[in-house]
């Protein structure tokens, strides 16, 4: 039976099967940020224990850094604490750490891959669930909680059971406004928040085919919310092309050396899978989340949902969520009016959504009334807007231009919902409370349809507007 | 003998209703500014508790060791501070329909046991815990079976995370640094760790 890349690259990093079953798995590239990491580090030091590979392990700051007045100490006193904990971590255990003084600092799953770190091939772990955004490249990438973490600092590896596989194979072609975003949350919204437990994912087909690195990172990011830890897009010349001359890349020969390997472990096309799934591309409308999970998605035509619609075991879980965001079923999702508008995250922060965003608001102004802001994933890629003239564009829109992070997405810095705000975002989650309120309220969305949303006021059809 | 072995969770239950219940929810983002798990206990499901009644704030089911829940338990993300808050409030086992594949792992890495049971089940189960909340229950891992006022009731932990609880080896560090050879071994093997070398 023809193996898949998960299969290829999961046995290349097997280290032995144990007793349990399970596999004590090498973890080849360890990805670490402030916020699940001290108490990693605290075990290491209580157990007189060493980091394995400092040379895999590199450490970013992102989830608490402040977008605006950047000044050190942090107003912050905790999410101060935290930056000094990290900055000591990595200078006692020797790893390499891009802080908020270093130009390649940003969010941990935007850095990894724009320094060339993410390669196909490898495992890659991070305390942090969108660590999936990495298998974007071919790699199998994952998140992790403290405890893990503290394992592959001091062994390189992880105890694991073997998910199975499931292909999505995705044909046609997306239409004009109809994004990766777009994609990832039909996806989501057909298989459910936990269809793909116990799965990783392989994205496939003519659209994924055609979609470029940052496409197919947003793809792969919100795989977690679907249910499943891992998601993965095959290695091709647009993988290989992204990655030739990047700072941690391989060099010279050896980079053709590597395009050879890496071209070797994507699925055959007699591959096998567990099971497989077919979505039509061309059918898919902007599309955007109503509710209270993930997977509570509508096109942008579409109306709001009765319960009466879903089985009857799932009509309390709806009409709670129906109830916090204020909606009544039947009620148009276009036209509603929103009160923040935030383009950034780990899902949609790098610079392909930057454009796509910009080329809404170039020319239009934020509705008086709404707080706009846009917060590039990292300062490489502050840096490539600015050099483009996008922030211009998103300043004379009335956006505010901020500093890199992970700013909104969740409520651990000072970016923050008040109240009952309603929020268009081009984050991964709704989940109530999530961006800071405990009664905020999210509306998730690719990055233009945010900046739709911005302009109009109200949630709009970015389609319209292009 | 292995102190970490783990073959029974016994204690009274806390039924907490409702299906997707992510771990923003479980404990809220702000407590994970934090250097340590210690004082995570009294903030488990805050929120959620602000909006009104919940099991958490209920005399009742103060003091319980078993928390019931619905589908996909502790989805949405990685954060171990989630099962640290909770276990710190109290909680030593869970049992639902579902769980969330990195809130499980969180859970095993801490010795704390989730099992799965049918939905008509635990439906059976938290209405019997709600009217008679001084019952105990005992769920026994190496059986795979949940004893309480109604009797007894299959419950399922997957084989992989089963064996390490009944072996001792849910604390996983020392097994991983077993063999630092074989990790020695594996990382030579890697192309992308030696050039791209040994690459075909």
């Amino acid at each position: 039976m023809a193996k898949n890349l998960f299969d290829k690259v999961w046995e290349a990093h097997s280290v032995r099967q144990l007793p349990s079953g399970q596999t004590q798995l090498f973890i080849g590239l360890h990805l670490v940020h402030e916020v699940t990491s001290p108490q990693a580090f605290g075990m290491l030091r209580d157990r007189s224990l060493q980091v394995m590979f400092p040379q895999r392990t590199f450490a970013t700051a992102d989830h608490i850094v402040p977008t605006a007045q950047l000044a050190r100490p942090f107003a912050d006193q905790l999410a101060e604490q935290m930056m000094v904990e990290i900055e000591k971590n990595a200078s006692q255990f020797s790893i390499p750490f891009f802080g908020l003084g270093d130009q390649r600092q940003g969010i941990v799953h935007v850095i990894g891959p724009e320094l060339g770190l993410t390669q196909p091939g490898m495992t890659i772990a991070c305390g942090d669930s969108h660590t999936s955004t990495h298998g974007a490249f071919g790699a199998i990438a994952f998140g992790i909680g403290t405890s893990q973490v503290r394992d592959v600092l001091a062994s390189q590896c992880l105890t694991m059971g073997r998910p199975k596989v499931r292909r999505i194979e995705v044909s046609g072609r997306l239409a004009r406004g109809v994004y990766a975003k777009d994609l990832i949350l039909a996806i989501i919204g057909k298989l459910g928040v936990k269809g793909g437990v116990g799965y990783a994912y392989e994205y496939g087909g003519e659209v994924v085919d055609r979609m470029g690195m940052e496409e197919r990172m947003s793809l792969c990011n919100m795989s977690i919310e679907g249910g499943a830890r891992v998601g993965y897009v095959n290695p091709d010349q647009i993988t290989f092309d992204y990655l030739r001359g990047r700072p941690y890349a391989p060099q010279g020969e050896a980079f053709e050396r590597a395009v050879s390997w890496w071209r070797s472990l994507a699925s055959g096309p007699d591959a096998a899978y567990d099971d497989r799934v077919q979505l039509d591309g061309g059918a898919i409308a902007p599309t955007l989340t109503w509710g209270i999970n993930p997977g509570q998605t509508l096109s942008v035509e579409g109306e709001i949902p009765s319960p009466d619609a879903f089985p009857a075991d799932e009509r309390a879980g709806i009409q709670e969520a129906l109830d916090y965001m204020d909606f009544k079923p039947g009620q148009k999702i276009a036209g509603t009016p929103i009160d923040v508008a935030f383009i950034g995250s780990c899902t949609n922060g790098r610079l392909t959504d930057l454009r796509e965003a910009a080329r809404v608001a170039r020319g239009r102004r934020v509705k008086p009334g709404v707080k706009a802001l846009v917060v590039p994933g990292s300062q490489q890629v502050r840096r490539a807007a600015e050099a483009e003239g996008l922030h211009q564009i998103f300043t004379e829109a009335g956006f505010e231009w901020r500093g890199a992070g992970c700013s909104m997405c969740l409520a651990m810095n000072p970016d923050k919902l008040q109240g009952r705000q309603l929020c268009a975002s081009s984050s991964n989650r709704n989940f109530k409370g999530r961006q800071g309120s405990p009664t905020g309220r999210t509306l998730l969305m690719s990055p233009a349809m945010v900046a739709a949303a911005a302009v109009t006021g109200a949630v709009a059809d970015v389609r319209g507007l292009l | 003998m292995n102190t970490s072995i783990i073959t029974y969770v016994g204690g009274r239950a806390v039924p907490v209703r409702g299906d997707d219940i992510d771990t923003d929810r479980i404990i809220p983002a702000r407590y994970l500014r934090t250097l340590t798990f210690e004082d995570l206990g009294t903030h488990a499901f805050e929120d959620d508790r602000a909006q009104g009644k919940h099991a958490f704030d209920e005399p009742r089911f103060q003091g319980s060791a078993i928390l019931l829940a619905n589908r996909n338990f502790g989805c949405g993300s990685s954060r171990e501070h989630a099962p640290q808050a909770l276990m710190r409030w109290g909680i030593r086992a869970f049992v639902a329909e579902s769980f969330a594949e990195i809130f499980f792992g969180n859970c095993v890495a801490l010795g704390l046991p989730c099992f799965t049971a049918p939905g008509p089940e635990l439906a059976r189960l938290m209405d019997s815990v709600e009217a008679a909340p001084l019952q105990k229950l005992g769920l026994d891992v190496e059986r795979q079976l949940l004893s309480w006022k109604g009797g007894e009731t299959a419950i399922a932990l997957p084989e992989g995370a089963r064996r390490q609880f009944l072996e001792g080896t849910w604390d996983a560090l020392g097994q991983l640094l077993e063999a630092p050879d074989l990790i020695r071994a594996t990382a030579e093997r890697l192309p992308y760790l030696n050039d791209f070398a040994a690459a075909t």
